[in-house]
């Protein structure tokens, strides 16, 4: 490990290190919008739930290499375009997100939701104040391993040219500098382990109950 | 005034849970629906603010037929307490109260002062406001149940099975808080159980419904108990009917009789007989057994035999009557007035003989 490869290339890294962070994000919040009025639909009719479930589930059975490079076919982009990657890693989030959203949603207790049709609540406005909320925690536990995946997942992209920090690897690998692919997989696996901790600490900040609930069950356990 | 006329609910699997319910319900009252479970009593709750719709039939609130009112708009306007409570875990209490009154777009502050006031009426320390529903107990929980259906002052309160999670002494002081709360609020109260005494406890009147979702009988508590119209009610009503149908019947034709008392510290009274036993103010202390006195000079504690029951004479019952002279070490039942003082004495044959007056009354009339 050559220290002085660091500041020397300190554009660089911070370069890739932004277009890691969007191409592994973004597709983060496109998964979670996708998702949800999915994981809605498959929670509400158990036919729905037959499809989408284990469609979402062989989506994830493409090798990523595969998608990025049959993409441009399909949506009529660039090779190098971010949007392939974007769109693949988009793919893969709803793919874990589906059955993570209905099966959250199938574990609201029926009583609550009955409670609230009681109360008056019409059906959007239930789900999004009551069934939502409290599928949040199992949501964020999904959104997680979402983040994680497509961190690393990115890297892949640099096969075709896009693929953030990636690009520290295959360009290490050509010119023979180890210390550039260090610094690569250092700040993968670094801004992983951030971007994980970021969302438990903004589930835990979003579901106040939760502490409440965990403390009230071990008090009378 | 809630009427079921002619409603059929019928599954999609062929089930029928509720068959030809006729039935009204007065306003300003407690009707129970009681039954073994699959006798359909959830069923027509439900089916007054639109839970489930009939299959056949129309179910009219004052008159106007449920199905003709947008359901969201119907269920605000009729207060809910489900079973377990079924609070919203993810909001405080104070939340879980308001959420009626949010829906009818009243302001944050003003749902929220509502809400608190509530919390009073239902007997929730304030400092509760912020908590968690799992934070609380179990009968706490389904205070706020209550609190919540109250929120916006809805005439018509539907309440499905709400105590039956709650441990029996919390549930027999929700029962009495019920009563409470309903003779200052007098709302339209339906309510589903299948216990019943409970039943028999809270009703004004009481529909006992049978498997299948025929009604079996309707009727004022104090008549299921004495006259049954079936095998089926008579065996659902339970044992002991005879005696618990006592507790309906006013004990005004009781003579009271004379009773002997003694103060206690006073000097030991002569004979052999039971002696009552009262304080200064004549509240009864416990009995005085003139055959074992051994030779003390004044009347001590120590010398006492706890009493059985006291029947109150301005609210008491024949049951309340009878319990307290067969429950008295001395074969004496003690009534007091209101304030818990001795009125005098009376015996089971009296409550026996009060009793025969009351069914000449009824066979009379």
């Amino acid at each position: 490990m050559v220290w002085e490869w660091i500041p020397r290339n300190v554009g660089l890294i911070a370069e890739l290190l932004g277009e890691h962070l969007m191409l592994s994000l973004v597709p983060v919040v496109i998964g979670v919008v996708v998702a949800v009025p999915l994981g809605w639909l498959a929670n509400r009719s158990p036919g729905a739930r037959a499809v989408l479930v284990p469609a979402s589930g062989l989506l994830y059975t493409i090798p990523s290499l595969a998608l990025f490079v049959v993409l441009p076919g399909i949506l009529g982009t660039q090779v190098r375009s971010p949007i392939n990657v974007i769109v693949a890693l988009a793919i893969y989030t709803v793919a874990l997100l589906v059955r993570t959203i209905a099966d959250a949603l199938a574990a609201v207790p029926a009583v609550v939701v009955a409670a609230a049709t009681a109360m008056g609540f019409k059906p959007a406005r239930r789900f999004v104040s009551v069934e939502l909320p409290l599928a949040v925690p199992v949501l964020v536990a999904g959104l997680r391993v979402a983040t994680v995946a497509n961190i690393s997942l990115v890297s892949v992209g640099a096969l075709i040219g896009i693929g953030g920090l990636g690009g520290l690897f295959t360009d290490g690998y050509q010119r023979n500098i180890p210390s550039e692919i260090i610094t690569g997989i250092a700040l993968i696996v670094l801004l992983a382990l951030i971007c994980d901790a970021l969302l438990l600490a903004l589930g835990r900040i979003a579901t106040p109950w939760e502490r409440a609930t965990r403390e009230a069950a071990r008090s009378s356990a | 005034m809630i009427e079921f006329r002619g409603v059929t609910k019928r599954f999609p699997d062929g089930t029928v849970a509720v068959d030809h319910l006729d039935l009204t319900v007065e306003a300003g009252g407690i009707t129970v629906f009681v039954g073994p479970s699959g006798c359909g009593k959830t069923t027509s709750l439900r089916m007054i603010n639109r839970m489930i719709e009939p299959t056949e039939g129309t179910v009219l609130v004052d008159g106007r037929d449920v199905a003709s009112v947008d359901a969201a708009e119907l269920r605000r306007g009729i207060g809910y307490v489900i079973q377990q409570a079924g609070l919203f875990p993810h909001r405080t209490i104070l939340d879980n109260i308001a959420t009626v009154p949010l829906l009818l777009g009243w302001s944050k502050g003003k749902a929220r002062s509502r809400a608190r006031e509530l919390m009073e009426i239902v007997g929730l320390a304030p400092e509760l406001a912020g908590r968690y529903p799992a934070q609380l107990s179990g009968g706490q929980q389904q205070r706020v149940g209550v609190a919540r259906a109250l929120a916006a002052d809805p005439p018509i309160l539907l309440m499905d099975e709400p105590f039956s999670a709650v441990d029996p002494v919390v549930r027999e002081s929700l029962q009495d808080e019920l009563l409470r709360l309903q003779a200052e609020l007098g709302k339209t109260i339906v309510f589903v159980t299948h216990d019943i005494d409970e039943a028999i406890k809270l009703g004004d009147k009481v529909a006992v419904l049978r498997v299948g979702g025929v009604l079996a009988q309707y009727d004022e508590p104090g008549q299921l108990l004495a006259r049954p119209v079936d095998d089926f009610v008579d065996n659902f009503v339970g044992r002991d009917r005879g005696y618990r149908g006592l507790g309906f019947l006013s004990s005004d034709a009781i003579p009271i009789g004379e009773l002997r008392t003694v103060t206690l510290g006073e000097p030991m009274p002569d004979g052999d007989d039971w002696v009552l036993v009262v304080d200064a103010e004549r509240h009864p202390q416990g009995w005085l057994n003139g055959a074992e006195r051994n030779g003390a000079r004044t009347v001590a504690a120590e010398h006492l035999v706890p009493g059985g029951s006291l029947y109150d004479v301005g609210s008491g019952s024949l049951r309340s009557a009878l319990d307290a002279a067969l429950s008295s070490p001395a074969g004496i039942g003690v009534a007091v007035d209101g304030e818990g003082r001795v009125a005098g004495s009376i015996t089971a044959d009296d409550v026996l003989r009060a009793l025969d007056d009351v069914r000449r009354d009824v066979a009379a009339a």
